[in-house]
C-alpha cells in the first residue's frame, strides 16, 4: 500500500493512532481490501467535490485534478492543524454551535442556519478564487512566500469548512435532537465513537481539547453527504478484521485449554446446534432482518433505524453491565456425537467460547472447502487457517527431483545423501534470471498481479539488451555502436508498461506546475 | 582424387616428407611446441603440411569467439580448448563448440570468459560426452541452473568453480549427484556454498582426490564426511574460519590417503586441532600453514610423526626459535621449507634447523629481517643441494655472505636477492651457479656492470633477470647478459637510468624475450624499442612507463612485428593517437595502461579502444570518462572489456639513489 494513500486515509478517517495499523493489516489479510480502499478514496473525492462545488468554474480536467488533490491536502490539514484553527475561529465556532443548540426544531432557525451557510459558502468561494489567483502567481513566481500565504489561506479555509460542516450538521433534525439532549461536543463524540473505538481496541479519542469538536463533525459531514453506507462498510470491514484476529487467538486458546481442569459441574454446558454453528451471522436486525457477525456491527446498523438506537445505553456493549454480577462460567459442547468435545463423551473436554466451537466444528466435522490458491493441494475448513497457511506456502520449499518437498534445506540434503539418483531440483524460474525468481517470491499475494507484470517486463528488457549487444557485436560499422537509440529503447521499453501507482498522476501534474 | 594427384606429383618432385608416415611427422611436430610461431611456419610450408598440422594439433587457444567455427573446422582433433584469451564467450559459441567438437573434446577452460549461461553449458555437457575437465572459475554470474547443466556432464573429473559466488548448495548438490567421477573440485570463494553442499560432494563423489574449499563458510560439520573419502590426497581449507579446534577434536579418524593439506589463514585452528586433523594421515607430504597458528615447540612436536613430510610452508607465521629447533629435530629431512615473512626467525633457530635438513632443495626466507651472515653460512654449509633460494630483504646479511652462496650452492636455479647488500664480488661468485635460470637483483644498489658481466658470461641458462632500481647497472652489463644468455625470456631494467638504446639493440638478439620492462629509463628511445620489436617476436608483456623518449616511431614496428603482445603500459611516454591506433591492430592485445599521455585525444583513444577487439582491461585517467560518450563504454564493456579509472596526479620521478632511503623511512 502506498504510504501516500495511507496518510490521506489516516487523515480522513480519524487521527487516532490505531488507524495506522488497520489498513496495513487488512492489506495482508483481506483480499477485498483494494475495494475498500477504493471506496475510501471515492468517498474522499466525493466529499471534496461537494465542498468545492461552488468553485468548479475552470473546466480543464487537468486543473480539476489538481484542485482535487489540493483540497485533499486541505482536508488532511484539517486534522493536522486543528489546534491552530480552533484558536483562530473559536468564537465563530461557538456561535455556530449556539445557533444549532435551540431546544426545539424550528423552521426559522433552520432558515437562519441556511442563510449562514450561504454566507459561508460565498466566503469560501472568494477564498478559493484567491487561491486560484495565487496559484497563477506561483506558476510564474514560486517562492517560499507564496507557499506561506497558501498555508494561511489553507488554515482559513479549513476553519470555514469546519464551521460549514458543523452548521450543516445542525440542520439535520436528528443530529440537532441529539445535540439538544446533552453537552454538545463530548456527547456527539461519544455517540459516534464508541463503536469505532471499540473496533480499534484503543482508548477513546482524547477528550477535552477543542480538536474533538472537529472529528465528530467530520463524520456528520459525511452523513450529510449521504455516505453513511460507506461508513458502515468501513466499520464492518474493520470488525471482520478484528474477528479474524480473534479467531487466531482463539485457535491458540483452544489448544491451550487442553490443560484446563475445571471440575465437572462447576460450569454450565451449552450446546449449539449444527445450523447455529454454521450460520454466517449470529446477530440479526429485528427490524429489517439483516444479519451480522458481531453485535457491535448490529448496533452500528441499528442507528439507521431511528434515534432511539442512538442513546448511549442502546449503543453500549451489553455484556459490560452483566459483568458486574457474579460470573457463571460457561463452557461449550460440540453437537457431533462421539466427538471428544461432545458432552456425552467419556473424556469430555469442553470448549471455551463460541468461537472455539465454531472453529472446532468446522475443522473436525466439516468439509475443507478452502483450497490454497498457491499450492492447490492444502485444504482448510476455516478461512483463518488458510490465511495462516498462505503466509508460509511456497516459501522455503526445498524440492527434490523425486517431487518431495522439504521445509528445511538440511532435510533435503539428508534425503539426497540417502537415496541414489535423487537430485536437488532447481526451480525453473531461476533459469530465466534473477528477476523472475523475484517474481516467484512475490507472486503469492493475490493483489500482486501488477507486480508480476512488472517483473516479467523487466526480464524481457534484459534479454532485449542482450540481443542488441549481440547485434552490435556482429555489426562491422563502428558508427552503429554509437546509436544511443538502441540502448534507450531496450532499456526503457519495459518501463512504459509499468502500471503507475495512483498518486503518480497527481505528482506528475504537480511537476507540470512546478516547471517554469 | 584431386588430393591424391597432388600427392603423386609431389612424390614425383621428390618430396621426402611424402615418404614419411603421418605418425612420424606427428612425432616431429611434437618437438616443435616451444614456439607457437614455429608451428605456424610449418603449416604454411605446403598444403600437406597444413593438413598434417591441422590433424596433429590437440590444444587450441583461440583469441576471439568469432573465429571459433572456422578454426574448429580446421582442427578436428582438438581435445583441449583454452578460451582464457576470449573475454566474451556466449551461449552461441558454446553451442558451436559442442556441435563441432562433439566427443573429441576433453577439456575446456572458461575461466576468463563471461557472457555464457546455463544454455551453453547444457549443450556442452550433452554433446561432449567425453568432457573430463571444465574450468568455470570467475563465472560469478552463473547460478544454480548453470551448475545443474554442468551436472549433466557425467564423465567430468575435474571442475573448477572458483569465485562462482551465486552458486549455492543446491547447484553443488546437483553436481555432486550428477558428476560421480569427479576427482578434483575447486570451490574456492564460492561463498554461497555451505556445509551441506560440501558434505554432499564428499558423500556422493567417492573418487575425489583433490578438494579446494578455501574461504567457504563451512564449519566442522562437513569434515567427517570429507575425511572419509578413500582417495582424498589434496585438501585446501584456506581461510575456513568456521573450522575450530573444538570441532576438530571431535573427529574420530583422519584421512589416511592425504598427501597435501593447506590450512592457511585458519585462525581458529591451533596445533591441537591440527594434530587431530592429521592423525592417521601418515602419508602427508606437503603441509601449508601460512598465516595460521604460531610455530611453537608444541606445533613442531605434533608434526613429528609425519614421516613422509617433504614440504612445509609457514609463511607469515609467528615463529619461535624453540619451534624451529624442534623442526630441526624431526627425524625426516625436508626438501622444501618456506619461512617467508615469518616473525621471529633468528640466526639461532634457522641455523639449528638447516643443519639437520641437509636435503633442502627450496628455501624461502623472504623478509626474515633478523637473520645475518651466520644463517647464510649455516645454510650454505649444510644445504648444498639448494636449487631455489629466496631471500628478499634480508638486509642484515653482509655482502661477504653472498660469496658463500656462490661457492657452496652451485646447483641453484632460482635466486632472489632483491633488496640485499650483495656487491660485485658476490655476483662474481654467484656466476658459478651455471644452472641459474632466474636471478632477481632488484634494489641491489651495490652491484655494477662488472659483477653482472660475470653473470652474463657464465650463467648461460638464465631466462629471468630482474634489475629493478639497481641503479649501478648500465649498458655494459646488459650487453654482457644479452651476449651470454640467449635464452633470456624476461628482463626488468626499470629505473636503471643509465640504460640506453645500445642495451635494447643488443637485447633484441634474445629472440625468446617475452617480458620487457624498462620503466623510467629516460635515455632509451623509439629506435631501441623498434629493435626489440623486430628482434623479439614473442614479446607478450611490455612496460615502457615513463620512457619519455619513446613515441609513435616505436609503436609502428611493435604493431607490425609483435603480434603476440598481450599487455602494454605506455603511461608517461610520448605515444600519441597515432601510436595507440597502430597498437590497436595487434589482435592479441588484451591489457592497455594509458595514463598521462600528452598527445592523446579523446577521439584517438576511442578509435583505438574500439579498433582493438580483444581488449579486456584498459587503465585510463578519470579525465577521459567525461569526455567520451557513455554508450562507447557500455559497448566495450559488453564486449568484455573492463575499464579502470585512475585519478593520479602527474608524478615526477625521484632520484633512484634516494628511492631506497625514502622507502625505508616509510617502512619504519
Amino acid at each position: 500500500m502506498e504510504p501516500n494513500d495511507r496518510l490521506s486515509l489516516d487523515a480522513w478517517a480519524n487521527p487516532s493512532s490505531s488507524c495506522n495499523g488497520l489498513p496495513r493489516k487488512m492489506s495482508l489479510e483481506n483480499p477485498s481490501f483494494t475495494n475498500f480502499n477504493l471506496q475510501q478514496q471515492e468517498q474522499k473525492w466525493d466529499d471534496t467535490s461537494i465542498l468545492n462545488y461552488g468553485i468548479r468554474i475552470e473546466p480543464p480536467p487537468f486543473h480539476e485534478f489538481n484542485q482535487a488533490s489540493e483540497s485533499e491536502y486541505l482536508l488532511s490539514s484539517t486534522c493536522n492543524n486543528q489546534p491552530k484553527v480552533l484558536d483562530q475561529e473559536d468564537g465563530l465556532n461557538n456561535e455556530a454551535l449556539q445557533t444549532s443548540k435551540s431546544p426545539d426544531w424550528d423552521p426559522r432557525t433552520m432558515l437562519n442556519n441556511l442563510s449562514f451557510l450561504e454566507q459561508k459558502i460565498h466566503h469560501l468561494q472568494d477564498l478559493v478564487h484567491l487561491i486560484v489567483g495565487r496559484k497563477g502567481q506561483a506558476l510564474g513566481g514560486h517562492d517560499q512566500l507564496v507557499t506561506q500565504q497558501q498555508q494561511l489561506i489553507t488554515a482559513d479555509l479549513t476553519s470555514i469548512i469546519v464551521q460549514l460542516i458543523s452548521t450543516a450538521g445542525s440542520l439535520l433534525p436528528s443530529v440537532k435532537h441529539k445535540l439538544s439532549t446533552g453537552p454538545p461536543n463530548g456527547q456527539l463524540g461519544e455517540l459516534l465513537f464508541p463503536p469505532l473505538a471499540g473496533m480499534n481496541c484503543v482508548p477513546q479519542p482524547q477528550h477535552g481539547s477543542g480538536s474533538k469538536s472537529v472529528q465528530p463533525q467530520c463524520v456528520t459531514g459525511s452523513k450529510v453527504s449521504d455516505q453513511c453506507n460507506q461508513m458502515d462498510v468501513t466499520v464492518s470491514f474493520g470488525t471482520e478484521q478484528n474477528l479474524s484476529i480473534e479467531e487466531h487467538e482463539m485457535k491458540e486458546e483452544e489448544d491451550a485449554d487442553e490443560g484446563e481442569n475445571l471440575p465437572p459441574g462447576s460450569y454450565d454446558i451449552l450446546q449449539l446446534e449444527k445450523e447455529e454453528i454454521l450460520a454466517p451471522h449470529t446477530h440479526f436486525c429485528t427490524i429489517c432482518g439483516k444479519g451480522f457477525k458481531r453485535d457491535a456491527n448490529l448496533r452500528m446498523h441499528m442507528r439507521g433505524h431511528g434515534d432511539e438506537y442512538k442513546t448511549p445505553a442502546a449503543l453500549a456493549k451489553p455484556n459490560k453491565e452483566s459483568s458486574s454480577e457474579p460470573v457463571i462460567i460457561k463452557r461449550y459442547s460440540c453437537p457431533f456425537a462421539g466427538c471428544k468435545r461432545n458432552k456425552d463423551h467419556k473424556k469430555f473436554q469442553p470448549l471455551k467460547t463460541i468461537l472455539c466451537v465454531k472453529n472446532h466444528y468446522k475443522r473436525t466435522h466439516c468439509d475443507k472447502s478452502y483450497i490454497c490458491s498457491r499450492c492447490n493441494t492444502k485444504k482448510f475448513s476455516v478461512m483463518a487457517d488458510l490465511k495462516t497457511h498462505e503466509k508460509h506456502c511456497g516459501k522455503d520449499k526445498w524440492l527434490c527431483s523425486c517431487g518431495t518437498t522439504f521445509s528445511r534445506k538440511d532435510k533435503l540434503f539428508g534425503h539426497i545423501a540417502l537415496f541414489q539418483g535423487h537430485t536437488p531440483a532447481i526451480p525453473l524460474e531461476e533459469t530465466k534470471g534473477p528477476s523472475v525468481s523475484c517474481d516467484k517470491m512475490d507472486g503469492n499475494e493475490a493483489s500482486n498481479k501488477s507486480g508480476n507484470i512488472n517483473f516479467s517486463f523487466g526480464s524481457n528488457a534484459g534479454s532485449g539488451a542482450q540481443n542488441i549487444i549481440e547485434v552490435k557485436e556482429d555489426a562491422d560499422d563502428p558508427a552503429s555502436y554509437f546509436s544511443p537509440l538502441s540502448f534507450d529503447t531496450c532499456n526503457f521499453g519495459g518501463f512504459h508498461e509499468f502500471p503507475r501507482p495512483t498518486f503518480d498522476d497527481s505528482e506528475s501534474s504537480f511537476s507540470f506546475l512546478e516547471a517554469p | 582424387m584431386k588430393r591424391q594427384k597432388t600427392l603423386e606429383t609431389n612424390a614425383n618432385n621428390g618430396n621426402l616428407f611424402d615418404l614419411l608416415s603421418e605418425e612420424i611427422v606427428f612425432t616431429i611436430l611434437d618437438f616443435i611446441d616451444t614456439n607457437p610461431l614455429d608451428r605456424k611456419s610449418f603449416s604454411l610450408v605446403c598444403k600437406s603440411f597444413y593438413i598434417t598440422e591441422s590433424k596433429h594439433r590437440k590444444n587450441l587457444t583461440p583469441l576471439r569467439q568469432e573465429h571459433l567455427p572456422r578454426i574448429l573446422n580446421r582442427y578436428p582433433h582438438v581435445n583441449h580448448l583454452d578460451l582464457s584469451l576470449c573475454p566474451r564467450i556466449n551461449d552461441n559459441s558454446l553451442n558451436v563448440i559442442s556441435n563441432t567438437c562433439k566427443d573429441s573434446l576433453n577439456s575446456i577452460d572458461l575461466s576468463k570468459s563471461r557472457f555464457f549461461s546455463y544454455n551453453g553449458l547444457m549443450s556442452l555437457a550433452l554433446n561432449c560426452k567425453n568432457l573430463v575437465s571444465i574450468d568455470l572459475s570467475n563465472a560469478s554470474e552463473l547460478r544454480d541452473s548453470a551448475a545443474a547443466a554442468v551436472a549433466e556432464a557425467k564423465n567430468l573429473e575435474r571442475l573448477w568453480l572458483g569465485r562462482c559466488k551465486l552458486i549455492t548448495d543446491m547447484g553443488i548438490g546437483c553436481i555432486a549427484v550428477g558428476c560421480k567421477k569427479l576427482r578434483l573440485i575447486s570451490l574456492k570463494w564460492c561463498i554461497s556454498v555451505s556445509d551441506l553442499g560440501v558434505g554432499l560432494i564428499a558423500v556422493k563423489c567417492k573418487e575425489i582426490r583433490s578438494l579446494d574449499v578455501s574461504y567457504l563458510p563451512i564449519t566442522n560439520k562437513c569434515l567427517p564426511s570429507i575425511l572419509k573419502l578413500q582417495h582424498l590426497e589434496d585438501i585446501v581449507l584456506e581461510g575456513c574460519f568456521g573450522i575450530d579446534d573444538d570441532g576438530l577434536a571431535a573427529l574420530k579418524h583422519g584421512c589416511k590417503s592425504m598427501k597435501a593439506l593447506d590450512i592457511s589463514s585458519c585462525q581458529h585452528i591451533s596445533h591441537v586441532g591440527l594434530s587431530s586433523l592429521i592423525s592417521g594421515a601418515g602419508s602427508l607430504q606437503q603441509l601449508t600453514l601460512a598465516y595460521a597458528c604460531p610455530v611453537t615447540l608444541a606445533l613442531a612436536n605434533s608434526l613429528n610423526r609425519l614421516s613422509m613430510l617433504q614440504s612445509v610452508k609457514l609463511d607469515g607465521c609467528a615463529v619461535t626459535s624453540a619451534g624451529l629447533t624442534a623442526i630441526g629435530n624431526w627425524c625426516i629431512s625436508l626438501s622444501e621449507l618456506s619461512l617467508s615473512k615469518c616473525l621471529g626467525v633468528t640466526d639461532e633457530g634457522l641455523s639449528s634447523l638447516v643443519t639437520k635438513h641437509k636435503d633442502l632443495k627450496k628455501l624461502d626466507i623472504t623478509c626474515c629481517r633478523k637473520i645475518t651472515g651466520v644463517s647464510i653460512a649455516y645454510i650454505t654449509n649444510s644445504c648444498t643441494n639448494l636449487t631455489s633460494l629466496r631471500m628478499e630483504s634480508c638486509t642484515l646479511v653482509p655482502s661477504e655472505a653472498f660469496v658463500l652462496i656462490g661457492q657452496r650452492c652451485q646447483f641453484l636455479e632460482e635466486l632472489d636477492l632483491t633488496d640485499n647488500e650483495i656487491d660485485d664480488e658476490g655476483l662474481k661468485s654467484i656466476s658459478r651457479c651455471s644452472n641459474l635460470s632466474s636471478l632477481k637483483l632488484g634494489i641491489c644498489l651495490n652491484i655494477s656492470d662488472e659483477g653482472l658481466s660475470h653473470v652474463g658470461m657464465k650463467c648461460t641458462k638464465l631466462t629471468e633477470l630482474d634489475l629493478y632500481r639497481s641503479a649501478g647497472i648500465s649498458d655494459m652489463g646488459i650487453l654482457a647478459i644479452s651476449r651470454g644468455c640467449p635464452g633470456l625470456e624476461m628482463i626488468n631494467m626499470s629505473y636503471c637510468i643509465d640504460i640506453t638504446d645500445r642495451s635494447l639493440i643488443s637485447l633484441s638478439k634474445c629472440s625468446r624475450l617475452n617480458t620487457f620492462e624498462s620503466r623510467g629509463c629516460p635515455l632509451i628511445t623509439s629506435l631501441g624499442l623498434a629493435a626489440i620489436a623486430v628482434g623479439c617476436r614473442q614479446l607478450i608483456k611490455l612496460d615502457i612507463k615513463k620512457c619519455h623518449n619513446i613515441g609513435d616511431a616505436a609503436m609502428l614496428p611493435l604493431a607490425h612485428f609483435s603480434q603476440n603482445l598481450r599487455q602494454i603500459t605506455v603511461s608517461y611516454s610520448s605515444v600519441t593517437d597515432l601510436g595507440l591506433l597502430a597498437l590497436a591492430s595487434i589482435s592479441c592485445l588484451q591489457s592497455m595502461t594509458v595514463l598521462h599521455l600528452k598527445g592523446l585525444t579523446p577521439s584517438g583513444l576511442a578509435a583505438a579502444v574500439l579498433a582493438c577487439g580483444g581488449l579486456t582491461k584498459v587503465k585510463l585517467h578519470l579525465y577521459f570518462k567525461s569526455l567520451l560518450p557513455q554508450p562507447l563504454f557500455e559497448h566495450l564493456e559488453a564486449r568484455g572489456c573492463v575499464f579502470e579509472w585512475r585519478d593520479k596526479e602527474f608524478q615526477a620521478e625521484l632520484d633512484p639513489k634516494c628511492y631506497k632511503l625514502q622507502w625505508e623511512d616509510l617502512a619504519q
